[in-house]
């Protein structure tokens, strides 16, 4: 079967607020990039458009068909995939894998500084009959649910609430290397713990501060993309996702989504020991736990041990697994859909070697990781390679 | 069993009818969605605003199709190329199509329709006009191809929204 290729890829830099321009500007300024990048004309060479959003994050219905003009994809095949932004990627690289499509393009944005009741809207997402009415009569934050799950976390696994904070310290150091990152800043774990309990355990600097920014992906068949640049490319050798049930009460320990994921991108990829064959890392880190946690549901640690390995030095550039490198979520800011295609990118860059201060020397294979926030558990892998 | 038994008298003699309303506290859970937003208008649509305002309407043209986009956008969606110039146009038209709309929002009949359609510029090609009201006009009087011009509300009531134009009325020569 054939296989699928990176032909380019395009980002706006991520900041909290983007009132200079409106969301289709935005978009067209990403897609602008990936396509100079790619080398090549939307309106000619592009055969299909995914976009990635959901109509409550963006305030319109029936989203998807606001998507073609900013992309270049009028009067051609387009459609949105309601789902984090490897959600997107998973589906190019399907309709690159049928043989019916040659190039396809993938966008996944956010514009969420323009919601302003993100927390009611969050709340929406909670089942109506059960347990919306716990969360809207004391009217109190539903990331209440990141606590309740850290708080599983850390007494099934021994994890410490340090060595959560750890994670926030990292990254957000992190994101000093990151040009497109706004939350960089040296912070030490002290300054973590004084923030304060916003959920029991979850402290307020261990949440992810929402962002704006857009991602364009061009992904070609390996034969069109071999025949269009002389340069190494970057292959999407595996790609999986899963869903738990959404019953918050049945909610598991261990991420079971992220693994499940990992498990089905892994067959694809021929990762057996994603600790020694995975050279550049991202995971989702929307609350700070949640990094470590997904690096057990990945395999790259067993449970409990990941935050040993945080307290130990070993994540980051200097440690043995580069983890994290973009800042994550703590450091470039929740992106929303957005989140998992900025995951992508930087694993892109990092295999190419275009990933500046922070870059891994001779990076050949990645793995990027989504999860779509709360308070659902849905996630997303994609196993990246350099194969010259 | 029999049928007698199937479709005979309650199996509990003092139980008691329920009221539609009681019914429903336990059928129907209802709830209002608070969801508000803040869009950014964004470059172009920025500036057609703040010419709403000046009673004056303007339009942004594609280099590469030529084509003069109202409302206004910094990049041309057949070209995929930025929008390279303002160009300000009279505010004069023609009726491109139009729709005389007897139903309101709440799917109600009403007595006076209310007269929407699209105005083609003068001085940008068909197909890149706006979206308005039709008035000082009788509904059977309207043609597609009508020449039009807007009416504008007084300067002092004008907001930087669509609707600083009342509405477009058959043009007076
Ligand atoms: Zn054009």
């Amino acid at each position: 079967m054939r296989d699928v290729a990176v032909l380019g890829v395009g980002a706006t830099a991520f900041t909290s607020q983007t009132p200079e321009v409106n969301w289709k500007e935005l978009i067209y300024d990403a897609a602008v990039k990936a396509y100079a990048e790619a080398g090549i004309d939307p309106r000619r060479d592009v055969d299909s458009f995914v976009t990635c959003a959901e109509d409550y994050w963006e305030g319109f219905s029936i989203f998807d068909e606001f998507t073609p003009d900013q992309l270049g994809g009028a009067l051609r095949p387009t459609m949105t995939v309601c789902g984090d932004g490897l959600q997107g990627l998973a589906t190019a690289y399907m309709q690159i894998k049928t043989g019916m499509f040659n190039i396809v393009v993938v966008e996944a944005h956010s514009k969420i500084s323009e919601l302003l009741t993100y927390e009611h809207i969050v709340e929406l997402a909670f089942d109506p009959i059960y347990e919306r009415p716990l969360s809207a009569e004391r009217e109190v934050h539903p990331y209440y649910v990141a606590g309740l799950e850290m708080n599983l976390y850390l007494h099934a696994t021994g994890t410490t609430e340090e060595q959560c904070a750890l994670v926030a310290v990292h990254n957000r150091r992190q994101a000093l290397n990151n040009p497109l990152a706004p939350y960089g800043a040296r912070l030490g774990l002290q300054e973590i713990f004084h923030s304060g309990y916003a959920f029991t355990p979850l402290k307020k600097w261990e949440i992810a501060s929402r962002a704006d920014g857009c991602i364009v992906f061009v992904l070609a068949a390996g034969e069109i993309a071999r025949r269009l640049t002389k340069k190494p490319l970057v292959y999407v050798e595996g790609i999986g996702w899963s869903s738990e049930s959404p019953w918050i009460s049945a909610r598991s320990a261990d991420a079971s989504y992220a693994r499940h994921a990992a498990q089905m991108a892994y067959r694809q990829a021929g990762i057996t020991n994603p600790r020694r064959q995975i050279d550049v890392i991202e995971v989702e880190d929307r609350f700070a736990f949640k990094e470590l946690q997904h690096l057990e549901a990945l395999g790259f640690a067993r449970p409990g041990e990941a935050g040993w390995l945080a307290q130990s030095g070993a994540l980051g550039l200097d440690g043995e697994l580069k983890v994290n490198l973009s800042g994550g979520s703590l450091g470039c800011g929740d992106l929303i859909e957005a989140s998992g295609l900025q995951r992508a990118l930087e694993i892109v860059l990092q295999l190419r070697g275009e990933a500046g201060a922070r870059q891994v020397p001779n990076a050949r294979v990645g793995v990027a990781q989504s999860w779509r926030g709360l308070p659902h558990g849905t996630g997303a892998v994609a196993v990246f390679a350099r194969r010259d | 069993m029999s049928k007698k038994t199937e479709f005979g008298p309650p199996l509990n003699p003092r139980g008691r009818r329920l009221e539609a309303k009681e019914l429903e506290s336990i059928t129907h859970v209802r709830a209002k969605v608070p969801a508000k937003y803040a869009w950014a208008a964004g470059t172009a649509m920025s500036r057609f605003l703040e010419e709403l305002k000046n009673g004056k309407i303007i339009g942004r043209r594609c280099a590469r199709c030529d084509r003069v986009l109202v409302p206004p956008r910094m990049f041309c969606e057949r070209c995929f190329q930025p929008t390279t110039e303002w160009v300000y146009l009279p505010g004069t038209g023609v009726v491109e199509t139009f729709s005389i709309s007897y139903i309101d929002t709440n799917a109600n009949r009403i007595k006076e329709p209310i007269l929407v359609g699209v105005i083609a510029f003068d001085g940008a090609p068909p197909h890149c006009g706006i979206m308005h009201y039709f008035g000082e006009v009788k509904p059977e009087e309207l043609k597609i191809g009508m020449p039009v011009e807007p009416v504008w509300k007084p300067k002092e009531e004008r907001v930087g929204s669509v609707l600083d134009i009342k509405y477009f009325r058959p043009r007076r020569k």
